[in-house]
């Protein structure tokens, strides 16, 4: 799998997890690479867990990313995102949204949500940068562009520039007006800078 | 689901299986499309409804748009189903006779299967059906070829007037990869002409048909030992040779990329000859194929030494991380050890009903009626077995709910005597499957409380239109079913025929009380939308007076995604039994208002959103 770019991408149904895989996938196409998108998410728009696997390179054969394979992890909920780290290579990069989304089962008192998911995953060896995408979009007006501002987060983690991924996110809101372009370029560059200056203060 | 309109021709998009095959459809100039919605096949026919010049349209089961694929079949038009494993079950009484006839227009059927279960109950290898129909089966490895084979299916289904099986799996259906498209080519149909030998199927025709089958089987096999879907890609390791089909193939070139292999994607009829080559070339053979040993078993029986699920999976789906530690045992190799964090342990997180969703007010209800045995059926209402209400029982085939309460009625035990049975069923599973059941349930005399939950859609895959909400499928107005008067017609007494709303908590739970303790059939109908179709309409949301609020639960037990817990903490009541507090919060950005959780709220802590300040958005919520 070495050839390949590996992307894993993981949050609850509901969160737009699959619409960004397919934004990063769409980036690398455009960039003349070959790409599968994959995941299994029958029943996930219930509220259930979400992975989406995007893989490119050359030639990409097997669509599903194996356990110790994934080159970064780009996690749109605290918990999933713990429950992935397998999926990456050893010492591979986290990133993060520190949203916790509690489900019933947890409410009802069965279960119980992980106290630190940021400290369990750092002390597994793996590589996190954590931030608040759900704060910032609230800060630009709309939870929705949380989406974006995720898209924006992994920009400067992708074996090419952010330009061809900004671009392709712009694409998707062109036909719902200038403004709505405007707010998604801004949601794409706070998560950039967040995740910039998240990895500042670790440095 | 992305609409694909007519794209340039020759060029390359990203597109799933299912995309993929719609456009050949489309591009194949197909007349008749028909299906049932069902994961992971639904989005072919959503997508083919994109497309014009073909009619498309949601049948009420899978053997009704077979059955409607066939008639546009020997009218010599060009014809399309598609559906998920199960339903191939349901259609198969039509198949199994339409391999005798043939059809005269070609006539592919895509069967997706759910391998690894990801929304079915249970786990099918559709290739079988190409064995017991003799019909001939493609098993597409990505979207490419998913597109491929369903325009080659066309040509190959009116060269030997057979239909033609298209197996797709999840991995094919719903994995996007680049497909070049081409243009659509206009297929005019001759029209049907009366041919009584052929397609009038009594015991004196359909016998003078059966040796016709078994020479197409001939034909179909030497086809395939010469098809260009059947090749061999030679490699430098010939320690093992693999023969391979649909997604299998995938992982066998990622893991072994030396080794010789041969792909079968015509793997129905198998091409004995090509593999007896493959075997030549190797030191010995695996066969890699999801799920069953079909391939491996038949080459077994003409004699080649040939390797399988001896050492690969029975169940679920094959990866590089299956089949590279299986080979490495084989050649007595060591087995590479997988260099990754150990697995984190976290909560499970199951699929939820919605915010508001009317099956919540069904299931709260139903948990709170004691001495209830609960058949249930297949949709977003099956959940129902899960937490907090854990009232369902059983679950089985579409439409299952009716004859399994019959039986438990029928067939009551020493503890279940006095136990009273009820089923639980939605609109278009009852349309699907359901009514013959009812009527069935009537006719015998059964002692069963149905309860019909009508909310206008095929909720689990989507919304999907159907007859229950006077929707087609180009979401414009058709004839809409009147389940009460449906059911009245079937025998139903209509004074056992309630039409109650599931957001009136009191008032369902008075019906279900009183209708159990009628020994006859009674149905009740909930009559409110699913909330993630159009029908539905936004209330006014909730939130909880934190003072008020005395951690009773109650409205936990309604199991409302929306509702939150801010602390928890114990209570010694006057009894001495410590019982558990869990003081709450609503998620008032994602609550629309349906009221279920107010009405157990004895403090009356739960009143009507007033924001003082702009709402705090922590999430989304769960399906939202």
């Amino acid at each position: 799998m070495s050839d390949n770019t590996n992307i894993l991408v993981v949050g609850v149904g509901g969160q737009g997890v699959m619409t960004a895989t397919e934004i990063l996938a769409e980036a690398a196409i455009a960039l003349g690479h070959d790409a599968k998108k994959t995941e299994v998410a029958g029943m996930a728009q219930r509220g259930g867990v979400v992975s989406s696997h995007l893989r490119f390179g050359k030639r990409v054969m097997t669509p599903q990313i194996t356990p110790g394979n994934a080159d970064v992890l780009l996690g749109f909920e605290s918990a999933e995102t713990m429950r992935w780290q397998h999926m990456l290579k050893p010492g591979g990069l986290t990133l993060m949204n520190t949203a916790h989304l509690v489900p019933p089962i947890v409410e009802l008192g069965l279960f119980d949500y992980p106290e630190d998911p940021i400290g369990e995953i750092r002390k597994s060896g793996n590589k996190v940068v954590a931030f608040d995408a759900t704060s910032i979009a609230q800060a630009l007006g709309d939870i929705r562009l949380g989406n974006t501002v995720m898209i924006g987060a992994i920009a400067d983690h992708l074996p090419f520039g952010a330009e061809v991924l900004l671009s392709c996110v712009l694409k998707r809101f062109e036909s719902k007006g200038v403004k709505m372009v405007e707010l998604n370029r801004r949601a794409f560059e706070a998560g950039r800078a967040a995740v910039g200056e998240a990895e500042a203060a670790l440095a | 689901m992305a609409a694909v309109m007519p794209a340039p021709a020759a060029s390359r998009h990203l597109m799933s299986g299912n995309e993929a095959v719609a456009r050949a459809v489309w591009e194949s100039g197909v007349k008749v499309a028909a299906a049932y919605p069902g994961t992971p096949s639904t989005e072919m026919m959503e997508v083919i409804a994109t497309y014009p010049d073909l009619y498309a349209e949601w049948s009420v089961n899978e053997k009704v748009s077979l059955e409607v694929a066939i008639g546009a079949a020997y009218a010599g038009s060009r014809s399309f189903c598609c559906m998920k494993h199960v339903g191939m079950n349901v259609a198969s009484d039509a198949l199994m006779t339409l391999t005798l006839t043939g059809v005269i227009g070609g006539l592919v059927i895509a069967i997706a299967d759910d391998v690894g279960l990801s929304s079915s109950q249970n786990e099918q290898d559709s290739r079988y059906w190409g064995r017991f129909a003799h019909v001939p089966v493609l098993e597409p490895a990505d979207s490419q070829e998913a597109y491929e084979m369903t325009k080659l299916g066309f040509e190959l289904s009116e060269q030997f007037q057979v239909p033609v099986i298209l197996r797709m799996t999840t991995r094919i259906n719903h994995v996007k990869s680049l497909v070049t498209v081409g243009e659509r080519v206009a297929h005019v149909g001759a029209g049907f002409k009366k041919e009584p030998g052929r397609f009038v199927m009594v015991p004196g025709n359909a016998g003078k048909r059966i040796p016709l089958m078994f020479k197409r089987d001939v034909e179909l096999r030497a086809v395939a030992e010469t098809s260009p879907l059947n090749f061999i890609e030679d490699g430098s390791d010939k320690r093992v040779g693999f023969i391979t089909s649909g997604p299998a193939y995938m992982h066998v070139k990622e893991s072994f990329p030396n080794a010789p292999v041969l792909k079968l994607g015509f793997s129905c009829p198998v091409p004995f000859e090509k593999c007896r080559e493959l075997a030549a070339m190797v030191e010995q053979v695996v066969v890699v194929e999801e799920v069953e040993p079909l391939i491996e078993t038949e080459l077994k029986a003409q004699g080649l030494k040939v390797i399988g699920k001896e050492i690969l999976p029975l169940q679920g789906e094959l990866s590089p991380n299956v089949l590279r530690p299986a080979i490495a045992k084989l050649l007595g190799e060591k087995v590479p050890e997988m260099q990754s964090t150990a697995a984190m342990p976290v909560f499970p997180r199951p699929p939820t009903m919605c915010v508001a969703c009317p099956h919540l007010g069904v299931y709260y209800t139903l948990s709170q009626v004691r001495n209830l045995s609960i058949a249930g059926d297949i949709g977003c209402y099956t959940l129902g077995a899960g937490h907090p209400w854990n009232a369902l029982d059983t679950c089985v085939s579409m439409g299952a709910s009716m004859g399994v309460a019959l039986g438990m009625d029928k067939g009551r035990g020493e503890s279940d005597k006095d136990k009273r049975i009820v089923a639980v069923i939605g609109d278009s599973t009852f349309l699907h499957m359901g009514m013959q059941g009812l009527l069935d349930m009537i006719y015998n005399k059964g002692n069963v409380t149905v309860l019909l939950l009508d909310n206008r859609a095929v909720g689990m895959t989507g919304g999907q239109n159907n007859p229950g909400n006077g929707r087609d499928i180009h979401d414009e107005e058709a004839p809409r079913v009147n389940f009460a008067k449906l059911v009245e017609s079937l025998g139903v007494n209509p004074e056992r025929i309630h039409q109650v709303n599931p957001y009136e908590l009191p008032v369902l739970f008075k019906t279900i009380r009183d209708e159990v303790k009628i020994p006859e059939v009674s149905v009740i109908i909930t009559d409110q939308p699913c909330v993630l179709v159009k029908d539905y309409h936004k209330l006014k949301p909730f939130e909880v007076i934190d003072d008020l609020c005395t951690g009773c639960g109650n409205c936990i037990d309604v199991g409302c995604p929306a509702i939150h817990v801010t602390r928890r903490g114990k209570e010694v009541k006057p009894s001495g039994r410590e019982v558990d507090l869990a003081f709450v919060r609503i998620e008032s950005s994602v609550c629309t208002g349906c009221g279920l959780c107010v009405q157990p709220c004895a403090p009356k802590a739960i009143v009507h959103y007033a924001p003082v300040s702009p709402i705090h958005l922590v999430s989304k919520g769960c399906g939202a």
